[in-house]
């Protein structure tokens, strides 16, 4: 490029960048412009049917002065793509959407001084309209003339100048999905739909029960064309068509026998088993606050239980895979591409480089699914046959059955507060397994394949992210109001008979529900409305804004008393750094509590896209009402036992409740995050209706009229009261 | 060699008579409409229109489609001529993963079919045997809401 030289342009390579630019700091890493008029952006964050491509496309055609239909997305995949980790903790607009940003930001200033520089047409008298360049006399360039790949070989320099909020137009503005044409027009867009020249079908034939140990297989025909893989208990069937697959894998079920034992808790002593394992755990103090204040009038100690939950996704997960000589290629779900591939070398013991994971969508994944554990078993199952695709489908009872599940949960609460109602002391302890057993993370790969093998890894207790990383079972565990004296502390339990990682909100569900609980029983004890008193402990102007939104929009001073009805309002800043949530709801108690309505405020600071952040909050508060009224895994001493949706309900179309979002406009205030915000205010609003509406406040989810009973029952013998 | 009409099409395919309407669909008919999603019933995934009436694919052997007529999302329309359903859940923004809009879009054809002006009620009882994870369900509802308006208008 005559003229210009690339090294000129470079920033000072140490300093600090926005998201996930930091780390993946090349301009040609996030885009690249084509001579035909389109540009192509390149996040490392992947579609999970949150719409974070149509988000990321808004934001790149803002920065670049693009119209929208320009920008097509590059699917995430090793080793090309950015390294963003995972699209999970409502991080993507945050992390690639910061990146995506400065990175247009500072390509355009690039381009404006190349054809600056060439024309000699001052760089302020150049404006940009859908990707031309115009001088004072006229159009003197575009990206598409100068779609260079050389020029964006730059590092993003620090100094790049994305837009004022002021002049944004399409980032802000509702743009349609991308996606969405091709789901309603039935086109082959998930992993589930790829079909590649001479594929076989995969199934696994799982264990009877958790830690079985296979003895024999006998020996019987196959269909032409068909194979068994085995390695230590891992075992799966190969054949041309899926239905043969299916059939195949039914009749190899019958010809195997397995030595089980039981490994599992007894489900209806799980809170006492937790409490035990509790005393083998690991405890550690997340917050510890002392700052004095007036004396304690009142008193509560209350404990509250959340069993396992499951990710329960429409679509059992699946991934293609297809071994090339000593390297394997993988078409997979999985929210971090680069971390799935960490996983699948260690467990197939060679170089991160010898695996190409590639991005394909499949059903919504609400966090660690199967995603990647079907990634793994597709690379073994192919291993058979070098050179052939093999597409790996979990049946709905391995689904719901094997996948993850986020964690049985225990909290115990002590709080007190003054004569006149203000909260004094708040002393907490967390009870549960670790909420991550995410790959990519630990010398051991965490895929469910990996402990299976003839040659196996140790399965290791999940862990918790740090608090500073938003935490996993202390998520949200500090409560959002002014408290002086604080003192919070989690057990990890150190034995996982049930494998647990993340499911959206983690530790949030049951932290937002106990916190808000309790400040109910405060609020009552002080003759206080709930938001009153809520409003009395709050400093930032932000949850109070949310608050009294979700209380005007849901009518919440007018409420009138209903038989048999009930109303309760309750609030959450996600990860107590994320998106503001206030949530008023309303339930109806007949046989069981049906939630009827629900009204939502939220802030997520700048909104990229208002009709998708309302569309994720919603989506999470029905994901939550599901989860408070509905939700848990059964088991026995030896399987999980809710493998199908008779006996792991969710919430239906009958039964959903209506739903009115809104947001409050921050356009200045950087990204929060919108995916998980709801679901934790939403549970805890359900569970002040149903007190609102019984006078029995529920102490262990789902909120069943057998919970209701049974844990207002323990949740009273405990001390209560004056002091 | 089980014959049928699909999407319109007069197809004869050579697959066993047991194996599944949907894996025959998904296989050896080249098409990604209809989805597994449980292999039971029990969550509408892969619902598809047999003469009409809304029929799980997942459990039902393709001989008992012989000579029939099977529509599944694909025949409903297409980006160049939708069908008022489609064109009214891209209107509505009606879904999230979209895994579950097929199963959606044929049962609400139907039930459009029958019912040109179906109340919230009739539209939320006609997709009662179809799943949707995400939470779209009001978006959904609005959207078939959108599309019988249309119809009617039409």
């Amino acid at each position: 490029m005559s003229g210009f030289d690339p090294a000129a342009a470079q920033g000072s390579g140490t300093q600090r960048l926005p998201g996930s630019l930091n780390g993946n700091r090349r301009l040609s890493q996030w885009l690249a412009f084509h001579g035909d008029g389109r540009v192509t952006i390149k996040p490392g964050k992947v579609e999970l049917g949150q719409g974070i491509l149509t988000a990321l496309s808004q934001i790149a055609a803002e920065e670049l002065d693009v119209a929208f239909a320009r920008i097509r997305v590059q699917t995430a995949a090793t080793p090309d793509s950015p390294n963003e980790a995972v699209t999970s903790g409502s991080l993507s607009v945050q992390d690639s959407g910061s990146a995506l940003r400065h990175a247009c930001a500072a390509a355009r200033a690039v381009m404006l001084q190349v054809v600056s520089q060439r024309t000699g047409v001052p760089l302020e008298r150049i404006r940009v309209e859908d990707g031309t360049f115009h001088g004072p006399a006229g159009a003197i360039g575009s990206y598409w003339a100068m779609a260079d790949a050389a020029l964006l070989e730059t590092e993003a320099p620090a100094e790049a100048l994305p837009k004022p909020a002021s002049a944004r137009r399409v980032a802000g503005s509702s743009v349609p999905r991308i996606d969405l044409p091709d789901k309603v027009f039935g086109a082959a867009r998930y992993v589930h739909d790829l079909r590649l020249p001479g594929m076989l079908h995969a199934r696994v034939i799982r264990p009877p029960s958790r830690q079985a140990v296979l003895r024999v297989v006998e020996d019987g025909p196959l269909p032409a064309g068909a194979q068994l893989v085995q390695d230590g208990n891992f075992l799966a069937v190969l054949a041309a068509r899926e239905w043969e697959a299916e059939m195949l894998a039914a009749r190899v079920a019958r010809r195997c026998s397995w030595a089980e034992q039981d490994t599992l808790p007894d489900e209806a002593a799980l809170p006492a088993w937790l409490e035990d394992a509790a005393g083998r755990g690991e405890t550690a103090v997340v917050i510890e606050r002392a700052e004095g204040g007036p004396g304690a009038a009142r008193r509560l100690k209350r404990r509250f239980f959340r069993p396992y939950i499951a990710h329960a996704s429409i679509g059992p997960s699946c991934a293609v895979a297809r071994w090339q000589g000593e390297t394997v290629e993988v078409w997979s779900h999985s929210q971090g591409p680069y971390n799935l591939r960490a996983d699948i070398a260690k467990t197939l013991r060679c170089a991160p480089e010898q695996v190409v994971v590639r991005h394909m969508e499949g059903a919504g994944c609400y966090g660690h699914n199967g995603a990647d554990d079907v990634a793994m078993d597709a690379v073994l199952a192919a291993r058979a046959v070098p050179g052939r695709p093999v597409r790996l489908l979990w049946s709905r009872a391995e689904e719901l059955g094997w996948s993850p599940f986020s964690s049985a949960m225990l909290v115990e609460v002590e709080a007190e507060a003054a004569e006149d109602g203000t909260l004094v002391g708040w002393r907490s302890r967390i009870i549960s397994n670790g909420h991550s057993s995410r790959p990519g993370r630990d010398p051991n790969p965490t895929l469910l394949a990996a402990c299976m093998l003839a040659d196996p890894f140790p399965v290791k207790p999940s862990i918790n992210p740090p608090l500073a990383s938003g935490g996993g079972a202390q998520r949200n565990a500090v409560p959002a109001y002014r408290i002086p004296n604080l003192h919070i502390a989690l057990t990890r339990l150190l034995e996982m008979p049930i494998r647990t990682s993340a499911l959206r909100g983690l530790g949030a569900l049951i932290n937002v529900w106990s916190i808000e609980s309790v400040m109910d029983e405060f609020a009552a004890m002080a003759g206080a409305d709930p938001l009153d008193y809520r409003l009395r402990h709050l400093d930032d102007p932000r949850a109070a804004d949310v608050l009294a939104r979700a209380a005007a929009m849901a009518r919440w001073r007018e409420r009138a008393k209903r038989e048999g009805w009930g109303m309760g309002i309750a609030y959450a800043p996600y990860k107590n750094s994320g998106a503001y949530a206030a949530v008023v709801a309303e339930i109806e108690a007949r046989d069981r509590i049906f939630c009827r309505r629900l009204w939502i405020a939220g802030d997520v600071g700048e909104v990229v896209n208002p009709d998708g952040v309302a569309n994720q909050f919603e989506g999470g508060a029905i994901h939550g009402t599901s989860v408070a009224l509905l939700e848990q895994v059964r088991f026995d001493r030896r399987h999980i036992t809710s493998d199908s949706w008779e006996t792991y309900p969710i919430l239906r179309f009958s039964e959903v409740p209506a739903v009115q979002v809104e947001l409050i406009a921050r356009p200045e205030m950087p990204f929060l995050g919108a995916g998980e915000a709801s679901m934790g205010p939403t549970i805890a609003a359900i569970a002040a209706a149903i007190q609102d509406a019984l006078g029995l406040r529920p102490f262990a989810l789902p909120f069943t009229p057998d919970n209701i009973a049974a844990a207002m029952a323990e949740g009273t013998a405990e001390a209560s009261g004056s002091c | 060699m089980v014959a049928f009409t699909l999407n319109g099409t007069a197809v004869a395919l050579d697959v066993p008579e047991d194996a599944s309407l949907l894996h025959v669909l998904r296989g050896p008919a080249g098409l990604s409409g209809a989805r597994f999603g449980c292999g039971t019933e029990q969550c509408g995934a892969c619902m598809v229109l047999l003469d009409g009436v809304p029929t799980y694919a997942c459990t039902l052997p393709v001989s008992a489609a012989a000579g029939r007529k099977v529509t599944t999302v694909e025949g409903l329309g297409t980006p160049e001529a939708p069908h008022p359903l489609q064109a009214a859940f891209l209107a509505e923004q009606a879904g999230q993963c979209g895994y579950c809009l097929p199963g959606i879009l044929v049962s609400a054809a139907a039930l459009l079919a029958g019912n040109p002006d179906p109340d919230e009620a009739a539209i939320r009882a006609a997709l009662d045997p179809h799943l949707c994870r995400c939470g779209s369900h009001n978006r959904i509802i609005r959207a078939v809401r959108r599309a019988a308006q249309a119809g009617r208008a039409a």
